[in-house]
């Protein structure tokens, strides 16, 4: 992260709900009971654009629910969430709330699962151009004729090698998605996600699974997505990965935000230590 | 003792009528509706257990049309009006049904091919669709000819006479209906290649693997399984269509359940998701069935299989005995059917 990011992540206040300079993601009154539980009850929530934030807390905080609602995978009884773009020096803003998820995904907000989406019986080269974003040739009444897809599917394969390269998934380009690794399934997903150039990528538990050589790697991957401008939303459980990366940490437990701020601010914050109490993340994060 | 079985045994004959039916009008027809499920079933992942039902939209679809001379006595436009029908029902299953999980579409579409079975032969739409009796044809109102006659008189090409050789000789107008029925395969065969090869067709692949990724990554599942059903089934009641020409007639002895699952044991036979095995299953199905049947027959004609184990008029169920065992068989040995992918059957589903 450059200097000039952090010295605009020090004016935050480090409280829950907190305004940030350049929201791209925009969470209001949020809330989902399964039945007497409130899953999620999210008051205000900003996500800071061009920088990592991680999403933390103990099992059952709500982490997946609220991605799942943020996405549209799953539907809110109330709130209201909003996207906010840049581009060409204008800006404008997108309701999000009640759209299905592939309207999301087209808005630019794109999501990985925390188990593992590969697509097995279709080549791990056919997972990627599949996650390409306005395909011509996706439209029945162009897919018979290949003169009009075939110079944009020509520009896909480039830019799905290219990714496949940069995931070191060159290798197994033509083998079924099942032959690989659950680790490599998780580099896969990721790096198809990014065939549609999102705006923001949501990545539930990247690291999940994933042996620690290969974890490196993928940690490397996120921090290079986010210096190429992508916003990046994560949970994790993986304190080391966590402290290591995130920008931005918002803790989450019981399905309401408790505690917000830098990694150094949030490992000291007395909510968030007793929100872990007992367990070993408590630990891992008094040494941090 | 196996000379004492050839001894009752015509193998000419046999392999004579076991290939007729293999390459027959019958064959065809299955072969194309199962070139339809295979695009729901073996590409999308849609449990379509009415195949029937599509069938039976293009079948009645074309024959009320025209006995009613509803569009002019225009066979051409019949037909259309029954894909047109057989759009009806496609949208009828899948709007209710293909936002829910795959099992409720299994059962909407049983109970669909039923529902429309059951209706066909209600007293109350008699007029127009001949209740249990079904259309015959030429009973019409308007027209002096039935639709069979126009396709294979009328539009028959052929001049008279008797066409092939060995045991594999056709008359004219079968020879022309066997024609017109494997075009029909082969047209619908590259289209289902076309669209698989194509980003649609990865899509539709992308939802039978996992809809949620695929709804992840931007694609309107709904939209891509509701525009699957609709082809599909186009397909599939071309498919009853071409089985009405060749019968001359329509009724609801034809649309039984069990036709569906004759369906699914080609497309399984010859090898889901794979561009040819719908094709390969049908010829395979009909020679066996046939081939199974006529050897049962003559052993037990010639006394070869005593009657206190089997009489001729059982030989017809016990050739679905049979077949049922040989299915079995083969998803043990062959789960990826005669042409499938072996690599891809062998891949754990979840």
């Amino acid at each position: 992260m450059s200097d000039n990011d952090s010295s605009v992540l020090k004016n935050i206040e480090a409280i829950p709900g907190s305004s940030k300079p350049d929201p791209i993601l925009k969470v209001d009154n949020v809330v989902r009971s399964f039945g007497g539980l409130r899953a999620v009850d999210i008051d205000h929530l900003e996500v800071q654009r061009g920088i990592i934030t991680a999403f933390i807390g103990p099992n059952g905080a709500g982490k997946t629910t609220l991605f799942n609602l943020l996405t549209g995978f799953d539907r809110p009884d109330s709130g209201k969430w909003t996207f906010h773009q840049l581009a060409n020096a204008k800006s404008w803003t997108t309701d999000l709330s009640g759209l299905r998820p592939h309207q999301i995904a087209h808005k630019g907000m794109v999501r990985t699962f925390q188990l593992t989406k590969s697509l097995a019986k279709m080549t791990v080269l056919d997972n990627m151009l599949l996650g390409a974003a306005e395909q011509k040739g996706e439209f029945l009444r162009y897919a018979l004729i290949p003169s009009r897809w075939k110079p944009q599917e020509k520009e896909i394969l480039i830019n799905a090698e290219s990714l496949l390269e940069k995931f070191n998934l060159s290798h197994m380009r033509d083998e079924y998605a099942a032959t690989l690794s659950g680790g490599q399934r998780k580099l896969l997903e990721m790096a198809r996600a990014l065939m549609s150039q999102p705006k923001l990528i949501l990545l539930d538990e990247p690291m999940a699974g994933v042996n620690p050589v290969l974890v490196e790697s993928l940690l490397a991957h996120i921090e290079n997505l986010r210096d190429e401008g992508v916003s990046v939303l994560f949970i994790e459980h993986d304190m080391d990965a966590i402290m290591g990366i995130s920008d931005w940490i918002v803790v989450l437990a019981e399905g309401r935000i408790i505690a917000e701020g830098t990694p150094s601010e949030v490992s000291k914050n007395p909510a968030v230590i007793d929100a872990y109490l007992g367990s070993s993340i408590a630990e891992e994060l008094k040494d941090v | 003792m196996i000379m004492n079985i050839l001894a009752g045994v015509d193998i000419g004959d046999l392999l004579g009528l076991a290939l007729r039916a293999s390459i027959g009008v019958q064959a065809a027809t299955f072969a194309l509706a199962a070139v339809g499920l295979n695009l729901h079933y073996g590409y999308t992942g849609l449990l379509n257990f009415g195949v029937v039902a599509f069938m039976a939209a293009g079948a009645y679809g074309m024959a009320i049309f025209f006995t009613q001379g509803w569009l002019g006595g225009s066979l051409l436009l019949a037909i259309a009006a029954g894909l047109v029908f057989a759009i009806a029902i496609a949208l009828s299953i899948g709007l209710p049904s293909l936002r829910l999980r795959a099992d409720y579409l299994a059962i909407t579409t049983i109970a669909i091919a039923e529902v429309l079975r059951i209706s066909f032969r209600s007293q109350r739409l008699l007029d127009l669709t001949g209740g249990p009796f079904g259309l015959p044809s030429i009973e019409d109102r308007n027209a002096e000819v039935s639709f069979s006659e126009i396709v294979t008189i009328d539009w028959n090409p052929i001049s008279d006479g008797s066409y092939g050789f060995w045991r594999l000789k056709f008359d004219e107008q079968t020879l022309w209906v066997m024609i017109l029925g494997w075009s029909l395969v082969l047209l619908a065969t590259l289209l289902i290649w076309g669209l698989m090869r194509s980003p649609w067709g990865r899509v539709i692949k992308a939802i039978r693997e996992d809809e949620d990724a695929a709804r992840a990554l931007g694609k309107n599942v709904f939209s891509y399984k509701l525009q699957s059903l609709i082809i599909g089934g186009m397909i599939v009641a071309l498919a009853g269509i071409t089985r009405s020409m060749n019968t001359g007639f329509v009724e609801t002895q034809q649309f039984k359940p069990q036709t569906t699952f004759f369906i699914w044991t080609v497309l399984i036979l010859g090898g889901a998701a794979s561009v040819w095995g719908p094709v390969v299953g049908a010829v395979t199905f009909w020679f066996i069935i046939v081939f199974v049947e006529e050897l049962l027959r003559q052993m037990v004609e010639s006394g070869w299989i005593p009657s206190v184990i089997l009489e001729s008029n059982d030989v017809a169920s016990v050739r679905m005995i049979m077949m049922g065992i040989m299915l079995a068989v083969l998803m043990i040995w062959r789960p990826q059917g005669l042409v499938g992918k072996k690599e891809e059957a062998q891949i754990d589903v979840r």
